[in-house]
């Protein structure tokens, strides 16, 4: 008795907690459309998958087609083309396939095991050598987690074909402001990467910022308004529990950037007069201020080593892209074409740096690809694109746009020839952030 | 699953036709200042009080417009700069926060640094006119607080500005 009481108490405290800051919530859905596609992106038939009993709530192959059809590099054939559906290898008629100039077939079963979960079998074919690449059977999952179990089946077939691991079953951040003034409500929103499933890490009457998440995925560092001025916290996705990591009252606590080791943040704060770059070591609190100029120095990026933080500064006038080393020195100018180069990103293996370019009133997102000789590729169309962020394998790359009254997000494949829109029906998206590799 | 579906379809009928998304451009409920050629602060003439702050014309006006990239205090503000100034000095009770803000183009973050050189600007300006540092707090709002969400000069030109806030008289 006395004990259901406490956990009565205790679920309501929980509860009052999850108002303020809390366990994620479920949240609206935002619109997903895919735009564009590529000719020359491998073709696959992702044929849906065999199953018995009651219709399951996701359809595995669709999440799977469109995971591999929005990273740019697969072509996956309309399910109205899907003429013969087999499930085993031994039902598979290559002749059909060939017909139809598929390269790969994916093919599957789902089994009930008991207690609302289910088993996921998949293979992955090569038609033309019709020869078994993948058969694995997913670990029992529960049916509300099918969409994952897809993204993680898509993962899986981008890495035989390609060489390189999935990100598809991984997770994005981003800021939803919802009403105008003083009704606006901000909400910071962790949803898969394909924009379902959102949920809200953290809510406001004042702006968010800047979310980022820390390489291990368990927190999201952010700017908030909350308290009338700028200010950086730490929050853990899972329990919601918050820390405060710089809340000056005077000057701006703002573009927080996690070392790839997750034991520091760099910092833009403005207490000294003007925004200079500080690392602020997370286990002792200690702040060291790396840049000293009368210029506007903030968005820091570490570089995938660690060794360098990649900064934005107007000290020659226009913001232009800086690197130094991580521990401070002289930072050298790395950006040099277009007026203004701005919050950089680097992608995991430290070869393409993707930042926001202007010139005149149009600000692109541009790709420097030093495996390139540093040419530089415009991945969007402008006029007000920013907040530049790669997926974890760098085969696709979330933006903020503004598409005439709204803010939405635009995912596109390193080529910048699929796009695939994330829109609010009632409000503003903003501010993504891409998430690391899952774990669980 | 139901609800997404719903809401895509609701978003597929808007690509077609650019008329959808024209209907959602926000309303500029711009608290916008009347143009700044009224009243002369009368400098010299009797001490301010609390009570003025709502009655003086020049004291009335609380928003400093700024050009593009610009921090510089324009000459057709140094009326305001001088009246608030003296009112600072006359009221030594009371605070004022400076928000400044900044036009959508540009980053975020960027933008944070931009509505505060414009900020410390203005509170520099009313330094420079008698104000105490000790009674001005400046809070950057970068481009998070548009008065005009158009995507053109006449609207952004609305959102470059600090907006002089009293916290205590």
């Amino acid at each position: 008795m006395r004990r259901s009481s406490r956990s009565l108490i205790t679920l309501l405290l929980l509860f009052i907690a999850g108002l303020v800051a809390g366990p994620a919530m479920a949240q609206q859905s935002l619109n997903v459309q895919i735009v564009g596609g590529v000719k020359s992106a491998t073709p696959v038939a992702v044929v849906p998958f065999a199953q018995q009993g009651a219709p399951l709530p996701t359809d595995i192959a669709d999440v799977i087609r469109n995971d591999l059809n929005r990273c740019g590099k697969f072509r996956s054939l309309a399910v109205s083309e899907i003429v013969e559906q087999p499930s085993q290898g031994s039902d598979i008629k290559f002749a059909t396939w060939r017909l139809l100039k598929q390269d790969y077939i994916v093919i599957g079963r789902i089994k009930d095991a008991g207690n609302g979960m289910v088993t996921v079998e998949y293979e992955l074919w090569d038609v033309n050598r019709q020869q078994r690449l993948l058969g694995n059977a997913m670990p029992p999952a529960s049916i509300s987690d099918l969409r994952g179990v897809a993204h993680q089946i898509a993962d899986a077939i981008f890495q035989q074909i390609t060489g390189i691991p999935g990100a598809f079953w991984t997770r994005i951040a981003y800021v939803t402001m919802v009403g105008s003034g003083n009704n606006a409500t901000y909400s910071l929103i962790v949803a898969d990467s394909d924009g379902y499933n959102p949920q809200v890490v953290a809510r406001s009457h004042e702006a968010l910022l800047s979310p980022k998440w820390s390489p291990d995925g368990t927190r999201i560092a952010y700017v908030s308004f909350e308290s009338g001025n700028s200010a950086v916290y730490i929050q853990n996705i899972t329990t919601g529990s918050r820390q405060l990591i710089s809340g000056r009252a005077k000057g701006i606590n703002s573009a927080p950037a996690w070392s790839p080791d997750g034991t520091k943040l760099a910092l833009s704060l403005s207490y000294t007069g003007n925004p200079e770059i500080y690392v602020m070591d997370l286990g002792s609190r200690q702040e060291t201020r790396l840049t000293r100029s009368l210029a506007i120095n903030t968005e820091p990026v570490w570089s995938p080593d660690g060794q360098s933080i990649y900064f934005t500064s107007d000290r020659s006038g226009r913001p232009q892209i800086y690197r130094m080393s991580a521990g401070g020195g002289t930072p050298e100018r790395v950006s040099f074409q277009g007026q203004q180069n701005l919050d950089a990103a680097i992608s995991y293996d430290s070869k393409q740096t993707a930042m926001v370019q202007a010139n005149g009133n149009v600000y692109r997102i541009a790709i420097v690809d030093q495996s390139l000789g540093g040419q530089v590729r415009f991945l969007s169309p402008g006029p007000i694109d920013e907040s530049p962020s790669f997926a974890p394998n760098a085969s696709m790359l979330i933006y903020a746009a503004t598409d005439g009254a709204r803010d939405v997000l635009y995912a596109v494949s390193n080529d910048g020839l699929v796009r695939q829109r994330l829109a609010l029906a009632d409000g503003d998206v903003r501010q993504p952030s891409w998430g690391p590799y899952r774990k669980q | 699953m139901n609800k997404t579906v719903r809401i895509a379809l609701v978003a597929l009928l808007c690509v077609g036709a650019a008329a959808c998304t024209k209907k959602q451009e926000t309303k500029p409920q711009a608290p916008q200042q009347p143009e700044t050629t009224t009243a002369p602060a009368q400098p010299g003439a009797g001490k301010y009080t609390a009570a003025d702050l709502d009655t003086d014309a020049c004291l009335k006006q609380r928003v400093v417009y700024f050009d593009f990239d610009k921090d510089e205090v324009k000459p057709e503000f140094q009326q305001i700069m001088q009246c608030h100034a003296k009112f600072l000095q006359d009221v030594p009770t009371s605070r004022m926060t400076l928000d400044g803000n900044a036009d959508e183009r540009g980053t975020r973050e960027y933008n944070l640094g931009l509505g505060e050189r414009r900020g410390n600007a203005v509170s520099s300006a009313l330094q420079a006119n008698g104000g105490s540092a000790s009674q001005i707090n400046v809070i950057s709002h970068g481009k998070e607080k548009p008065v005009c969400r158009e995507h053109n000069e006449d609207c952004w030109s609305k959102n470059r500005r600090v907006e002089i806030v009293y916290t205590a008289t």
